[in-house]
């Protein structure tokens, strides 16, 4: 494979040892508060050089090609919470992406420089209650006042919420309406006005604390825009594209090791006279999934290859997506299946994989969303 | 300050180890190489001092080819340098053997300490540390918990079964680690690319003016002349209580005398 150097594979053990003694230890305990202490883990992650892997050195980047980050979300992948990788990804893939690429140097300094290095936490903001994967239909607002922006709106299914230090923020800065007049703005989440509505009791990933927030006439300086006003949802769509490879990378070795941990299982248990695994069902069933699994890892390699060469993977990101979401899903549910009564207990990890990985088929675009996309690039019009 | 760390790597802590039928030494093929767990605690620790007295950390290591993988690992933590040896003729060298290599390839090049884990996982014997400053008649300063440098002076809590002892030197000297000393770093991305740029020494037996008769399998004092899996485990005793399981439990324990 052209793809993976030594060097890869160096960074590889780097963070799968820090996923093994800083964050699985952890998972049990985090899961139960409903939340992990991002601050202390965030630091971590920075020293290794987890959260800007691809930005510019000048910023505390790595200056380094897309591979690595494959390399970093597929660990993260084998963590064993989903809530936690995902928190990680949102700060390195998600919230970070638009301010690296388009935003100022001032704000850079101010607000990328500590957050690549884990001491600021953010989120992303651009779900409302009544908008998700229809980003188009957000109704958040920030009006100018003088060199202020002054915000109102609620933001929905955010990430890291109740420990942000801030948030990159998508809202309507116009009133052009649809896709227009929206621009990406950073607010600290220490702005009079700004608060935590609540924190959002979920069916998985409950390591990490999602949260709804409230915008109450909140005033930033209008140098926090990011890029050029207006632009903001064609930023947030490349910034889906990170998000969605993110969630692909992180979902496919998920999968790989839930299933290496049910085979384990398989073969100690045993069930009229002999083990589990003996069973020609079982080998069949899992065999179909590694297939599966191999395939869609195999075209995630090749298409952060050709992200790599600069092309663009916009529609592979989004089949990717589609896939690894799925196929997490059919993973989990025969992992779940071949424990039996284990598999449905909540002091195996199993259950909590199932509930995991469910979140693959919704966040970051659910499935229908990308069927959408796929619909269009295949010039069947606008569903 | 120059510091020279002198690191092994061993089979993957947790693989199942093996012998070789052919000459009874360890398989080092059947299982993944990994830096010894210590000596990661010895880089992490020279780095630090260098951090804070400035100078420089050079990375030794004895071993087959693959054992640049672990030399490449200290690198990417922060490491300046490395000097590996690489030979046949190392094959199957005891601890003697090992510390006259070590010492030979230390000497002259003006450390001013070297430091070591306190023992390897693969074979146990925590012995080369002190073999190697005896042999470069040099201080040597073992089991350090905590280690402090003021000038010509090294400093250390030496780790004992009921505290510490403060023992100290003056450079050069041999430090060994144990593993209450520090945390060690992940090797970040940029140390990693970095490590790439970072040169490593590649010596000969002969480049390093070492006599052949004392390396090896055939100069080792101790012979391997059979070995055999260990047995499987017996089965246990089981001890019902019915209110008198205490006084069982101890009964069973006097019986085997371990009270």
């Amino acid at each position: 494979m052209m793809l993976f150097t030594p060097e890869h594979d160096q960074f590889r053990k780097s963070v799968r040892k820090l996923v093994e003694d800083e964050i699985n230890p952890y998972c049990d305990e985090w899961e139960e508060a409903e939340i992990f202490p991002a601050h202390e883990l965030f630091p971590k992650l920075g020293a290794i050089g987890a959260f800007g892997l691809e930005y510019d050195p000048e910023y505390g980047g790595g200056g380094a090609d897309h591979s690595f980050t494959t390399v970093l979300a597929e660990e993260l992948g084998r963590a064993d919470c989903g809530g936690v990788p995902m928190a990680i990804a949102v700060q390195a893939g998600m919230a970070t992406p638009a301010l690296a690429r388009y935003g100022s140097d001032e704000l850079k300094r101010e607000f990328l420089v500590p957050t690549l290095a884990g001491d600021l936490v953010c989120s992303i903001a651009v779900s409302e209650p009544g908008a998700g994967s229809d980003v188009a239909g957000i109704t958040t607002r920030a009006r100018r006042d003088g060199d202020d922006w002054v915000i109102n709106g609620r933001k929905m299914w955010i990430t890291t919420g109740t420990q942000s230090d801030w948030i990159c923020l998508l809202a309507r800065t116009s009133d052009e309406g649809g896709y227009q007049g929206m621009s990406m703005i950073i607010v600290p989440t220490s702005s009079p006005g700004f608060s935590v509505g609540r924190k959002i009791k979920k069916m998985g990933n409950n390591s990490s604390d999602t949260a709804e927030l409230v915008l109450d006439d909140v005033r930033v300086p209008v140098r926090h825009t990011i890029g050029e006003e207006g632009r903001g949802f064609q930023m947030q769509m490349s910034q889906f594209q990170d998000e969605r490879l993110w969630i692909s990378y992180m979902a496919v070795t998920g999968a790989r090791r839930a299933i290496d941990r049910t085979l384990e299982y398989l073969q100690l248990r045993e069930a009229f006279g002999k083990p589990l695994l003996a069973n020609q069902y079982i080998q069949y069933t899992i065999a179909e999934l590694v297939a599966e699994i191999d395939i869609v890892q195999g075209f995630l390699h090749h298409t952060a290859e050709r992200y790599v060469a600069g092309e663009d993977v916009t529609r592979a990101a989004t089949v990717a997506k589609l896939n690894s979401g799925r196929l997490s899903r059919k993973v989990a549910d025969a992992c779940v299946q071949f424990h039996g009564g284990m598999g449905y207990a909540e002091e195996m990890w199993v259950a909590r994989y199932y509930r995991d990985c469910r979140l693959g088929s919704i966040g970051g675009g659910a499935d229908e969303v990308m069927l959408r996309i796929i619909t269009m690039l295949e010039g069947m019009g606008r569903p | 300050m120059k510091i020279a760390v002198c690191v092994k790597q061993v089979p993957d802590t947790w693989a199942e180890k093996a012998l070789k039928a052919a000459d009874s030494t360890l398989d080092r093929d059947a299982a993944d190489g990994v830096m010894n767990e210590l000596d990661e605690y010895a880089v992490e620790e020279a780095l630090k001092l260098t951090e804070a007295h400035g100078g420089e950390v050079v990375v030794v290591t004895m071993g087959p080819e693959r054992a640049g993988e672990t030399v490449r690992k200290a690198l990417s933590m922060g490491a300046d340098s490395g000097v590996h040896l690489v030979d046949e003729t190392l094959h199957g060298s005891d601890a003697l053997a090992t510390s006259y290599a070590l010492a030979e390839v230390l000497k002259d090049r003006g450390f001013d300490l070297v430091m070591f884990g306190s023992e390897s996982t693969d074979a146990r014997m925590s012995v080369v540390p002190a073999m190697v400053a005896e042999r470069l008649g040099i201080a040597q300063l073992t089991f350090a918990q905590k280690v402090e440098v003021s000038g010509p002076t090294v400093t250390i809590q030496r780790a004992t079964e009921t505290g510490y002892d403060t023992v100290e030197a003056q450079t050069p000297a041999v430090v060994s680690v144990v593993e209450k000393i520090n945390e060690p770093r992940y090797p970040s991305f940029k140390g990693i690319m970095a490590a790439k740029k970072k040169p490593v020494e590649t010596l000969s037996v002969s480049d390093a003016g070492l006599d052949a008769a004392r390396l090896g399998l055939s100069a080792a004092w101790s012979q391997v002349e059979d070995f055999a899996a260990r047995p499987p485990k017996a089965a246990g005793t089981i001890v019902v209580d019915e209110g008198d399981g205490g006084a069982k439990l101890a009964g069973f324990l006097a019986e085997q005398k371990f009270i």
